[in-house]
């Protein structure tokens, strides 16, 4: 940026607009002290010589010429006298006073004041002094003119005057330098800005606005177009982790579902063969659709469009109507079935994604689950951090140190997790859900078996019922209700 | 029974209104919410089965603009958008289900048979029968053949919903989101299971079964095959 370029930026006409503004109030300030100052000294001259004239002239009634004179000869001769006196007759001869003459240049101005030059000092030192001067005209045709020395008035006054220039313009200056200072300053965070915001069209993603760290208004619109920009990245991501694992997902299974129908178009195949081609056909399919809601709601999961949907959630009543709902299977596979949630555990969320991270964790258990075996489903207020937690373990075969890190990889990064049986999602939507809610996963040993835990973040009014409890009764209110036993799951 | 098919896309209107043909309603079409709501207002229709999203009128407001002129016919929305979310819109503005497509047509067919059914019976029960099967839902309890039947809290919201819809064709996925009240499929034949449970306390011990498992669709309780 150029130099000159300062002087068109908003910052420096906000400063140069508060340096005008200054500048008058600083002239109000200066002219004021002036008037006060060198104002006042001259008027104050100026006084004296009136009463001296008014008193001479007194004298001069009572006392007439002679006594005059005698007065003004007294007067002039004090030592160190400033005030100047010059009696002359009407045509200009000297009677008395301690001017040589009548001063030669006289600019009168109004009401008979003169302002003067004459010469005074020893013979050989002659100098040349300004004066001030009142003259009158007496009775009789006599001249009066009584003055003073204004040589040291003028210096002062000029002195001053000269200071106040002078402070004007140091003020002038650094009121400008601060200006160009400031403005340079703030531009210069500005143009951080705006050049990574240019980097960022063109494409580079991963940049960031540097946050100076000094809490201002800059810092916060920085740090706030960081997480607009996060929250863009994110929602990037998640359109092309969308887009590669449809094309990876789904061209798959659509191939073999076109195989199928094709198959059964070809000839020789009989009514029952054809019916069958079909009937797997459409499995194909429906398998294909269920992948794909997973896909999309593992998507909606992750960019959050769920986020202003949540409510106050009991997690203890969405894992037991989970545990409700998988106990007869687990019963049927031979594997135990235990539910505890011994108390109310309130999460912020989105029921329904819940249970449905529950249930796909569930169903993993089970999957890996031999049988005699036990899958524990709970959900309580952790003891160490007092977190709502919810947490599933098996006894299957668990899944090796080494290889838990990568499982957990493919928690985190969802496109890979596809080697698995079933649609390979149901872990990657977990995760999903997890985030959306920020609740962090682990994968543990249980020893044997394996230990996965969803650690939610505290609610502040976790006493206040939870929402989706009066919106959403399982059982219709008990009216005399018979000896119908609370839903244990104990295998 | 007569049936109002609103959509848009010929190829799928065709397809609904010979399946539903076949099953022997009588049904007419609109191509959009204007006529179908015009068609709505004047024909004298059981169910109406709407899309979504439609040229001129979309499905939302058609629906709702029938509600607001007083206009009972029973609704299912039909819907691409198939989410929890869009569900909740649908049935605000006055449908009575939702299913999202892509969807199979046995689905649909059990979901409109009970549409139909439920608009026939508005009157309060607290007894429900089939055959010699007798549901009490006051003092929640089952008997057959005055045999008392223990059931658990669920087996019973499961078995009270059959009854209601005895005769009729009920889906996996009907079940899953009236007495489980989920949206969702499990991998897993997690219902089947709660099914066979329900089958072995109702008809363990009787020559007679009244839950039937209908191939390709779901279960019916009847007391004639």
């Amino acid at each position: 940026m150029r130099f000159l370029d300062v002087f068109r930026t908003a910052t420096f006409r906000l400063a140069f607009a508060y340096l005008c503004l200054f500048a008058v109030s600083v002239l109000v300030l200066l002219g004021f002290i002036y008037w006060r100052t060198a104002g006042l000294m001259a008027t104050q001259s100026d006084e004296t010589i009136k009463a001296e004239v008014q008193g001479l002239a007194e004298q001069y009634k009572r006392r007439l010429l002679p006594g005059l004179r005698a007065i003004i000869i007294e007067r002039s001769s004090r030592p160190g006298q400033r005030t100047l006196y010059l009696l002359t007759s009407f045509d200009g001869t000297p009677l008395a006073g301690n001017l040589p003459q009548w001063p030669p240049e006289t600019e009168i101005t109004a009401t008979n004041w003169i302002n003067f030059t004459y010469e005074s000092g020893p013979e050989n030192d002659r100098e040349t002094r300004p004066g001030r001067a009142v003259q009158v005209v007496l009775l009789g045709g006599f001249k009066l003119l009584v003055g003073r020395d204004m040589k040291e008035v003028n210096a002062v006054e000029s002195t001053i005057r000269a200071t106040l220039l002078w402070a004007l313009a140091i003020t002038g200056f650094f009121g400008i330098a601060g200006g160009v200072w400031i403005s340079r300053n703030v531009i210069k965070r500005l143009e951080v800005i705006n050049r990574t915001s240019r980097e960022i069209m063109s494409g580079d993603f991963t940049r960031r606005i540097p946050v100076q760290g000094n809490r201002d208004e800059l810092d916060d619109l920085a740090t706030n177009l960081n997480q607009m920009l996060e929250q863009i990245e994110r929602l990037m991501m998640g359109m092309r982790e969308v887009a590669d694992n449809i094309a990876h997902d789904l061209r798959t299974p659509l191939n073999r579902l076109r195989n199928k129908l094709e198959g059964a178009m070809i000839g020789h195949a009989s009514r029952e063969e054809t019916t069958q081609a079909l009937e797997s056909a459409i499995a194909e399919a429906d398998g294909l659709i269920s992948t794909f809601n997973s896909l999309l709601l593992i998507a909606e999961a992750e960019t959050g469009a769920h986020r202003d949907t949540l409510e106050l959630v009991d997690l203890s009543e969405v894992v037991h109507d989970i545990a409700d709902l998988y106990e007869p299977a687990a019963e049927e596979r031979g594997i135990k079935l235990i539910f505890a949630a011994p108390s109310r555990v309130t999460v912020r969320g989105n029921r329904s994604l819940l249970a449905r991270a529950a249930a796909n964790l569930v169903e993993n258990a089970l999957k890996y689950s031999p049988q005699g075996g036990a899958v524990t489903v709970s959900a309580f207020v952790a003891r160490d951090d007092d977190r709502p937690t919810f947490s599933v373990r098996d006894t299957g075969p668990g899944i090796p140190e080494a290889d838990r890190d990568r499982v957990l990889d493919r928690f985190v990064r969802l496109e890979r997790s596809r080697n698995t049986p079933g649609s390979g999602l149901g872990l990657s939507l977990v995760a999903a859900v997890a985030r959306m809610h920020e609740a962090e996963i682990k994968l543990e040993s249980a020893k044997p078996g394996l230990l996965a835990t969803l650690s939610f973040p505290q609610v502040e009014d976790a006493h206040a019922p939870p929402i989706a409890a009066q919106a959403r009764r399982v059982l219709p209110a008990p009216t005399k209700a018979p000896k119908v036993p609370e839903p244990e799951i104990q295998g | 029974m007569r049936v109002l098919v609103v959509e848009d896309d010929r190829e799928a209107a065709a397809y609904l209104t010979r399946g539903l043909k076949e099953s022997g309603h009588i049904v007419d079409h609109a191509p959009d919410g204007q006529d179908g709501l015009h068609l709505a207002m004047g024909g004298n229709y059981d169910v109406a089965v709407v899309d979504r999203m439609m040229p001129r009128l979309d499905g939302l407001s058609m629906v709702r603009r029938m509600r607001e002129e007083g206009n009972r016919t029973p609704v299912l929305f039909l819907s691409a958008l198939g989410e929890v979310d869009d569900r909740v819109k649908g049935l605000r503005a006055g449908g009575d289900d939702y299913l999202a497509k892509p969807y199979a047509f046995s689905e649909l067919l059990a979901r409109i048979d009970a549409l139909i059914r439920r608009n026939g019976s508005d009157t309060v029960t607290t007894k429900l029968a089939v055959g010699d099967l007798e549901l009490d839902l006051l003092s929640r309890t089952a008997t057959r053949a005055a045999q008392k039947i223990d059931l658990q809290p669920r087996e019973f919201l499961l078995l009270e919903y059959l009854m209601k819809h005895a005769g009729q064709v009920v889906t996996r996925t009907m079940l899953l989101e009236n007495v489980w009240e989920y949206h969702f499929d499990p991998q897993t034949n997690v219902i089947d299971v709660h099914i066979s449970r329900l089958r072995a306390k109702i008809d363990k011990g009787f020559t007679e079964p009244l839950l039937h498992t209908i191939r390709g669709a779901g279960y019916s309780l009847r007391a004639i095959p």
